[in-house]
């Protein structure tokens, strides 16, 4: 029984997990080191790397600090539609991300009003850097929130509240009771939303503009060069991303080891 | 503990910055938002031209690059990325740009010489080695067994390139436009996947083993036989094709705005020139250049060309009456 | 919130006004007035017109196929989602660890590459797509590749829903059970299965919404046929990609409301989940 089961579940993880991996991994490599350094090393592969990992800069945090702020609101007090703003914090989740690109195409692009504004006064959105940040912290909005939301929730408010008796202050609470509590849980969620920002593809597509070695994230730039039949180096530069999930995962592993035993703590 | 993650915090954020200092280029700029088979092509002008730029004015002029579909570029030069030049598989995706954000004035076409198309291309079949379907012309196309590989026409550019090809031999040959929309529609039955791009075609067709026949731009199916490809496919030339015109163009206001006017009207005459031609033979491309074409003969075999203007009345006509919603095209898929 | 103690307590900690007021501003700045946009544009278009296209053919046989993939998809990762979930917490085996972090690999993976990955091993030049081709199974360019995409993109789902919810019931239960005179199956039918039902649901509710939006990796593996192959998110771009922005934003309106009413129902069984797990 064990192992009939245990294989079934292993096989299928085999199909649909390893053969991928395994197929990214093998043409990465199959034609040598240096095409694989080559590809890697290409400028534009590198300005990619760097406007992806501005765009987790820039959105990790901010999700962050409004991850924080809402599990806070939502699980220390009662308000009238609570759990229809948690629907609403769940929805870029769920929402294409072609559609959420194509959203703020709408919004900046030089057809709507507000768009060709901001335009005229020099300011642009879509087709640079600002879009593909905006699009990027649209699709990882809910990560850190959700994360946060029922671990807090299990944790009650009577240590928060204990704290208040005592005369400690909001910021107090937070930072001396609340966020030693939560911090594996937040660095769970924030862990998780790095990896998602690495390795968006349709959101950021819709509002790049693909100007070389401008607004072409990794995901892009693998595209670009498996449009230019650089086949080896399309995968060679998905490898660097596949490397940065394994990394985010290893870390995870790690933080959730601690999670048990800061729950044991308790 | 919570200060040093600030500082890390703060440390991020400048180093961030300091990235996107370094991406920033201090001469003049120019931005060529362009299709997809011609990352090759422009990837040696923009270099070339940038040299003799400096040669002759002693100013350095670089030139930023983008690619993707001929429609999605042209939607994003609407939607506002802020393109100098536009180098379009059609000219139907410039009228676009000029009639929906009039970024350029309606006659843009006839601004540069040979209507705005310093190199043309055509349609050809490319079919893997020894040609075991034994395919020679448009109406080996259609016989039960045969897979072809074609992008879809209403998004990429190329693929309404074939579309107008089979057309064209379609009504020469049956005189009468429901027989040729009856040919195109057992054409597209052939069809076993649609890419968006032609790119996306080729890849089929060639990585992944998929159908007998790719129908191609001519440039990208030698592109295929002398290097990704070379020894494993061949090029089949039909009896009659079309002339495709890839369109270039300044998209003025931008260029206005940007002040790079000057610069912007100099690459274009680029192309023209013998360097600018040269390059394109390099990459396929046939060159409108006589001279230069008769140079390069051995490429680029004769065959019948006609051109939309003659058999489609212009780009227009010819888009409304096939690839509007409920077109030609769309009865073709939709009456089954 | 089924909260437990006395409501007045929790007005006591500070920090209400502004928790809320930088979550509804955030909220509202990132994801609700973009979307809102979205609506707005549709005004443009009359009742009519608006019905004109959405119940035209090719659009709902692109809704059609976009549901039916997700479906399935989505009852393929309940099924073997349940069983991994079932494995790695109940058995000790020696790489556990490794297929645990591995299990999130698809969402970390950008889905473009998840795309190329899968259709180069499932086309007939790829390593499982030849063997599969020798028994007359093709996987890419059909059906069957854009259900294989979609269970990759949902696979962590039901996973990560179940694991927490099966580590809280530990072995007890089926003792109980088996105490009281059941066998196995009848335990797991009678005793645990409806205990684990609804993480089930909700886990593969979410993999569905996830396969119904999934865009990157479908249009490498799937044919992108019209009326065979052509999932809604290809045809918003293809709308958008020949100037037609009002049938676009129709569609995608459209979409966006179903996605809303698929959380919705994630929501209520989250909430049956809640109270299946505190009646414990």
């Amino acid at each position: 029984m064990k192992w009939g089961l245990m294989g079934i579940a292993l096989a299928f993880l085999a199909v649909f997990l390893m053969t991928p991996l395994v197929v990214l991994l093998y043409n990465a490599f199959h034609e040598g080191w240096r095409v694989y350094q080559m590809a890697v090393l290409d400028p534009e592969t590198i300005a990619a790397v760097k406007l992806t990992l501005f765009a987790v800069i820039c959105a990790v945090p901010l999700n962050m600090i409004f991850g924080l702020a809402a599990a806070w609101a939502i699980t220390k007090f009662d308000f009238p539609f609570k759990n229809f703003l948690i629907t609403l914090i769940d929805l870029p989740f769920t929402v294409s991300p072609v559609i959420a690109g194509m959203i703020f195409v709408l919004l900046f692009g030089a057809r709507s009003s507000l768009g060709a504004w901001m335009i005229a006064h020099g300011w642009k959105i879509i087709y640079d850097v600002p879009g593909i940040v905006l699009a990027t912290i649209f699709v990882t909005f809910p990560f850190v929130a959700r994360e946060l939301i029922p671990l807090m929730h299990a944790q009650g408010t009577e240590q928060e509240e204990a704290a208040l008796t005592l005369g400690a202050n909001g910021w107090q609470i937070f930072t001396r009771i609340t966020l030693p509590n939560i911090r594996w849980g937040l660095l769970y969620g924030v862990i998780l939303c790095t990896a998602r920002c690495l390795g968006e593809f349709g959101a950021v597509s819709v509002v790049s503009g693909h100007i070389r070695g401008m607004t072409n994230t990794v995901s892009l730039q693998v595209e670009i060069l498996y449009n230019e039949y650089q086949f080896s180096g399309a995968f060679a530069v998905a490898s660097l991303l596949v490397f940065g999930a394994c990394l985010t995962l290893l870390l995870k592993l790690y933080v959730e080891k601690k999670m048990h035993y800061g729950k044991g703590s308790i | 503990m919570s200060s040093i993650r600030v500082k890390t915090f703060v440390l991020w954020v400048l180093m961030g910055s300091l990235f996107w200092g370094c991406l920033e280029a201090k001469s003049v700029e120019l931005l060529n938002v362009s299709y997809d088979p011609t990352r090759e092509l422009y990837k040696e002008v923009n270099a070339a031209f940038a040299k003799s730029w400096k040669a002759k004015t002693g100013d350095d002029v670089t030139i930023k690059q983008s690619h993707g579909g001929s429609g999605k570029q042209a939607r994003a030069v609407i939607d506002g990325l802020e393109a100098d030049v536009v180098t379009l598989a059609l000219a139907y995706d410039v009228d676009a740009i000029s009639q929906q954000a009039r970024l350029l004035p309606k006659n843009w076409i006839s601004a540069l010489p040979h209507n705005s198309a310093p190199y043309t291309s055509t349609i050809v079949f490319l079919v893997r080695k020894g040609n075991p379907k034994k395919i020679r012309d448009w109406a080996d196309l259609v016989k039960p067994g045969v897979g072809i590989i074609t992008p879809n026409p209403k998004t990429s550019g190329g693929a309404r390139w074939n579309y107008f090809a089979a057309w064209v031999y379609a009504l020469e040959k049956f005189k009468s436009p429901a027989k040729a929309q009856a040919f195109l529609g057992a054409l597209f039955k052939n069809v076993p996947v649609l890419d968006s791009g032609a790119r996306g075609a080729t890849t089929t067709f060639v990585e992944r083993g998929m159908g007998d026949v790719l129908l191609a731009w001519e440039n990208e199916a030698l592109l295929v036989t002398q290097t990704i490809g070379k020894g494993r496919f061949e090029v089949v030339y039909p009896s009659v094709s079309i002339l495709a015109e890839p369109s270039v163009a300044l998209v003025q206001k931008n260029a206005a705005k940007h002040r790079t006017e000057k610069e912007a009207k100099a690459y274009l005459q680029f192309l023209y020139s013998p360097a600018g031609q040269a390059i394109a033979v390099k990459h396929f491309f046939r060159p409108v250049d006589a001279d230069a074409l008769k140079a390069a003969a051995k490429w680029f075999p004769k065959l019948k060309l006609v051109t939309i203007d003659q058999s489609f009345g212009g780009w227009q006509t010819a888009q409304k009456m096939h690839f509007a919603d409920g077109g030609t095209f769309d009865k073709i898929y939709g009456g089954k | 919130m089924a909260g437990s103690k006395p409501f007045f307590r929790r007005k006591l900690l500070p920090g209400f006004g502004l928790s809320l007021g930088i979550t509804l501003f955030y909220l509202s700045a990132v994801v609700l007035i973009p979307l809102s946009m979205l609506f707005v544009k549709s005004f443009d278009l009359s009742a009519a017109a608006y019905w004109q296209i959405i119940s035209s053919d090719r659009v709902l046989a692109a809704f059609r196929v976009s549901f039916m993939s997700a479906g399935i998809s989505a009852v393929i990762n309940a099924v073997f989602g349940f069983l991994i979930a079932w494995v790695q917490i109940r058995y000790q085996y020696p790489g556990r660890r490794i297929v645990d972090a591995m299990i999130d690999l698809p969402f970390a993976l950008p889905t473009s590459v998840a795309g190329i990955s899968l259709t180069a091993a499932f086309s007939v030049t790829g390593i499982l797509g030849f063997w599969l081709d020798k028994i007359g199974v093709r996987v890419a360019y059909t059906s069957l590749g854009i259900i294989v995409a979609m269970t990759f993109v949902g696979l962590p789902f039901v996973i990560r829903t179940l694991e927490p919810v099966m580590q809280q019931l530990g072995k007890d239960y089926e003792e109980a059970g088996t105490i009281l005179g059941g066998n196995r199956w009848q335990v797991f039918t009678r005793v645990i299965f409806p205990l684990l039902l609804p993480a089930t649901m909700t886990g593969a509710a979410m993999a569905f919404a996830r396969a119904l939006g999934e865009y990157g990796s479908v249009i490498f593996i799937a044919g992108n046929m019209p009326y065979k192959t052509e999932i809604v998110p290809l045809l918003i771009i293809s709308k958008l990609e020949q100037f037609d922005y009002s049938a676009a934003t129709a569609i995608a309106v459209t979409m966006l409301g179903l996605s809303f009413l698929v959380l919705l129902m994630i929501n209520v069984l989250q909430g049956w989940q809640r109270r299946r797990v505190t009646s414990l």
